[in-house]
């Protein structure tokens, strides 16, 4: 059985990188009791796979990774193990079940992503002046920046892949394209719209936060985007 | 949440921001207002080498088991923070409360290989304590030393306000009782010093007064104070089975170089190897008990998530119930995936048989450390190991499908001759030429054996301790004819040669046998840039050369000399049970080639049967 966890990554556990993130849960799978199934082989391995990586420094209640299990208790029980087993920071948020198949495989799902965007403090003129300018920077129907590959740099248009953009409070909303194909950090909007203001920006003066991870689904006809919690069923 | 001493930007600014946020599986919090005791124990080396260090998780886990006392980690910050704390003037912290060590009751150091003593002085200076006992006043933490370099503590003498010898599981518990009851009535460092002096294996350095012949030699070495004993007394565990041990040892987010359970199955070693001091400290050799052990490693593996278990002993084929303990473990671990570890084998039927169960052999490679090249020379070292030992298990581990092979040398032990050195290259190549043996279709290519030599470095409490060393060039000279030599070798294309570097030898060999004069030296090296010298990219032997030449201090005095069985040793005030009579005897026997049995074999009388327990006391 496929079995999708969303979890929450906050306060100091924001400096842990991805791959020492999968590190501490397969620890956590462990001492949680979780009965996951393991790949064959002579070193065989938990068989569980990551949506969309986060980036040291950010943190975020919206992370998934979905395991294959052998046997599971339900998603009220495990969401109960599982937060035994964490650390301050970290939580599990829900567990589903998801369909099998290649198709509904976490890290290919993902089409989508919120963040919210906050200005440290001492930053309150900054966030003023990016506040007021937001409408037009956003109303703008092209915006070039120079991205650099691993080859050379070229020059592209991420307005397509900024999906929303507003006032929240005192911060700034985005909905972004991720996974492998558009994948737009929200760090890359904002040098983009301090560029616009002609202003630079130091670069620990915000704070990024994911929301939350979206897969993209049709539904009568159209793509819609869909929280990958949300493709998944409670185990009963 | 808790509020880290570190800000975001320098935190996202350093590699590794996991080596100093804390916050790990299994740490413990408390609330600092409701203990008495504050205890910052230290591993002066980079987070992930310290973090696999046993010694501090037993102790980390024994004062924290006290309520009046919260024991946090701390560990040296690497160069990139080193700099960052040093400008901006933050002082360092443990990583639990992330509070300043400096208001710390106890800053306790473990000090494991020598060429970490720069890095002693790191932590003090950074934590903003003064490096030199003497000058720390009351509101400043009591700087404790302890582990296997404490057995000789003197270089280090100006730096530790006490030092802890022996096995921490025995008197620790005593020393905080002291501690909090001279706080509570009033008294201040210096009687607390008095009292932990009067304390069995507590050294005050403070206490004692050393006087020197104009030769250089030491001519006294006495207490000034009537508190401070005149022989201070090894600590050992006598129970190793009914006592602390962590069932749920921390877990780092980062790689740790040791990212397992480590699961002690005894201590000491029955060996008697006379180059070895571990062999010789932590006699008598004491297991623990079989159902324990299994008790102990379910436990650790459910309380950690580990995927891997490793055995921890300095010579795991020595414990008597060895075959019970790894099927168990194969058993109710293999399944689950559960790598199992087993380093310290001696090559035979038994442990390849085991090996092939828990290793894929095409990638595992066998490890003999004969230590010596000739048989003669093994004699010597009372080095156990024969030549028809090491063909007999590389053949039949050929046979079984392995085809790497490490061996371990060392050049420069006593009476090496050039004969002992071109064997090292002979059994090389005798190896090689026993996988040959069997036919070309049977066999997986080519054979790959590493020959490793590092230099000797006379220890303490060892038969060698009187020995002389060799200059750097002359040891470089030695990894040049086995170079020569191996090159010689018909097989030499299945054989590859590495030795390890010499100037950072024959520093260790100082600091090693080092005495009192030798503390301002290494202060004198790290105010010239010296940190992190055990890492061999940090290491700057101008800066140490020119500490001695500074401060007028001969090098070669601690290393080129043979030592006379009469002088006095700097370290000679400590007890290790070991007496100096029965070393001198091996070192007598050494020098005429003569083996002496191990433990089990025949009793030696080297003096660790007056502890009355462990293998003194089997049969």
């Amino acid at each position: 059985m496929k079995v999708r966890v969303k979890f929450a990554k906050e306060g100091s556990m924001k400096f842990i990188g991805h791959l020492d993130i999968m590190r501490y849960f397969q620890k956590a799978i462990r001492r949680a009791g979780i009965d996951i199934a393991f790949s064959e082989g002579f070193s065989p391995h938990m068989i569980m796979s990551f949506a969309a990586p986060l980036g040291v420094g950010i943190t975020s209640t919206g992370e998934y990774f979905d395991m294959e299990v052998n046997t599971a208790t339900n998603s009220e029980d495990m969401k109960k193990r599982l937060n035994a087993a964490m650390v301050e920071g970290m939580r599990i948020l829900s567990i589903k079940k998801v369909d099998d198949g290649k198709a509904s495989k976490a890290m290919s799902l993902v089409a989508a992503a919120d963040y919210l965007v906050t200005f440290r403090p001492g930053q309150e003129k900054l966030r003023d002046m990016f506040l007021e300018h937001l409408a037009d920077f956003y109303s703008q129907e092209q915006l070039l920046i120079w991205k650099k590959t691993k080859k050379s740099e070229k020059e592209i248009d991420i307005r397509p892949f900024i999906y929303e953009m507003r006032r929240e409070g005192e911060s700034i909303f985005l909905k972004l394209a991720a996974g492998s194909a558009n994948n737009t950090k929200p760090e890359l909007v904002m040098e983009a719209f301090a560029g616009y203001l002609s202003v630079s920006v130091l670069e620990y003066a915000f704070e990024v936060h994911r929301l939350e991870t979206y897969g993209e689904i049709q539904a009568e006809g159209r793509p819609v985007f869909v929280s990958l919690e949300g493709l998944g069923e409670e185990i009963e | 949440m808790r509020k880290l001493a570190l800000n975001d930007e320098i935190l996202l600014n350093i590699e590794k921001p996991a080596r100093y946020i804390g916050n790990e599986v299994n740490s413990v919090m408390k609330e600092k207002d409701k203990v008495d005791i504050r205890f910052a124990m230290c591993f002066p080396d980079v987070y992930e080498i310290g973090m696999s260090h046993l010694g501090i998780q037993i102790l980390y886990d024994m004062f924290n088991q006290r309520e009046d006392t919260w024991c946090e980690r701390v560990y040296s910050p690497w160069p990139d923070l080193d700099q960052v704390l040093r400008e901006e003037k933050i002082p360092l912290f443990a990583l639990e409360s992330q509070d300043a060590v400096k208001d710390f009751d106890f800053l306790g150091l473990t000090l494991q290989y020598e060429m970490c003593y720069t890095n002693v002085l790191q932590i003090l200076d950074l934590s903003q304590i003064p490096l030199l006992s003497k000058e720390r006043t009351e509101d400043m933490p009591i700087v404790i030393g302890g582990g296997p370099c404490a057995y000789n503590p003197e270089p280090l003498a100006d730096f530790f306000d006490l030092f802890y010898i022996g096995e921490g599981e025995t008197v620790y518990n005593q020393l905080l009782d002291v501690y909090k009851e001279n706080k509570r009535s009033g008294g201040g460092r210096r009687e607390f010093l008095e009292k932990a002096a009067g304390i069995p294996g507590i050294y005050v350095p403070g206490f004692y007064r050393v006087e020197y012949h104009e030769d250089g030699t030491i001519a006294s070495f006495a207490p000034t104070c009537e508190c401070a004993p005149l022989k201070v007394e090894k600590q050992v565990v006598m129970d190793v089975t009914d006592t602390y041990y962590p069932k749920a040892p921390v877990v780092p987010f980062i790689k740790a170089t040791q990212d397992r359970v480590t699961l002690e199955i005894q201590r000491g070693c029955i060996r008697g190897c006379r180059f070895c001091q571990a062999g010789m400290l932590y006699r008598p050799t004491r297991e623990r008990k079989l159902e324990y052990l299994k008790q102990a490693a379910k436990d650790m593996l459910v309380n950690t998530g580990h995927e891997e278990i490793s055995l921890s002993s300095l010579s795991s084929s020595d414990y008597s119930q060895l075959p019970e303990l790894i099927q168990f473990l194969i058993e109710e671990f293999d399944k689950k995936g559960v790598n199992i570890s087993l380093p310290s084998l001696r090559i035979d039927a038994f442990s390849l048989d085991v090996m092939s169960k828990v290793q894929d052999i095409r990638k595992s490679s066998l490890t003999f450390a004969p230590e010596a090249g000739t048989q003669r020379l093994r004699d010597v070292i009372n080095k156990g190991l024969t030549e028809q030992d090491i063909l007999e298990g590389a053949g039949s581990a050929f046979e079984g499908g392995w085809t790497r092979v490490k061996l371990y040398f060392m050049l420069g032990l006593p009476t090496e001759t050039e004969e002992d050195m071109r064997g090292i290259a002979e059994l090389a190549e005798k190896i090689a030429r026993r996988y040959y043996e069997i036919p070309k279709e049977q066999r997986q290519g080519k054979c790959q054996i590493v020959v490793s030599t590092s230099f000797f470095v006379p220890k303490p409490f060892t038969p060698f301790q009187w020995a002389p060393m060799f200059t750097k060039e002359q040891f470089l000279d030695k990894a040049r004819f086995v170079k020569e030599a191996i090159r010689a070798q018909l097989n030499q294309k299945s054989i590859k040669y590495n030795w390890h570097e010499a100037d950072v030898t024959v520093l260790e060999g100082i600091l090693a046998r080092g005495d009192r004069r030798i503390g301002p030296v290494i202060r004198k090296a790290y105010e010239n840039g010296s940190l992190f010298d055990s890492w061999s990219e940090y290491f700057r032997p101008q800066a140490w050369e020119q500490a001695f030449k500074d401060l007028g201090v001969d090098p070669d005095f601690y290393t080129m000399r043979e030592r006379d069985v009469t002088e006095i040793l700097p370290w000679d005030f400590i007890d290790i049970g070991v007496t100096k009579k029965f070393l001198i005897r091996e070192w007598n026997r050494a020098k005429e080639e003569e083996i002496t049995p191990n433990c089990r074999q025949q009793c030696s009388g080297c003096g660790a049967g007056r502890y009355k327990g462990g293998v003194c006391l089997e049969g």
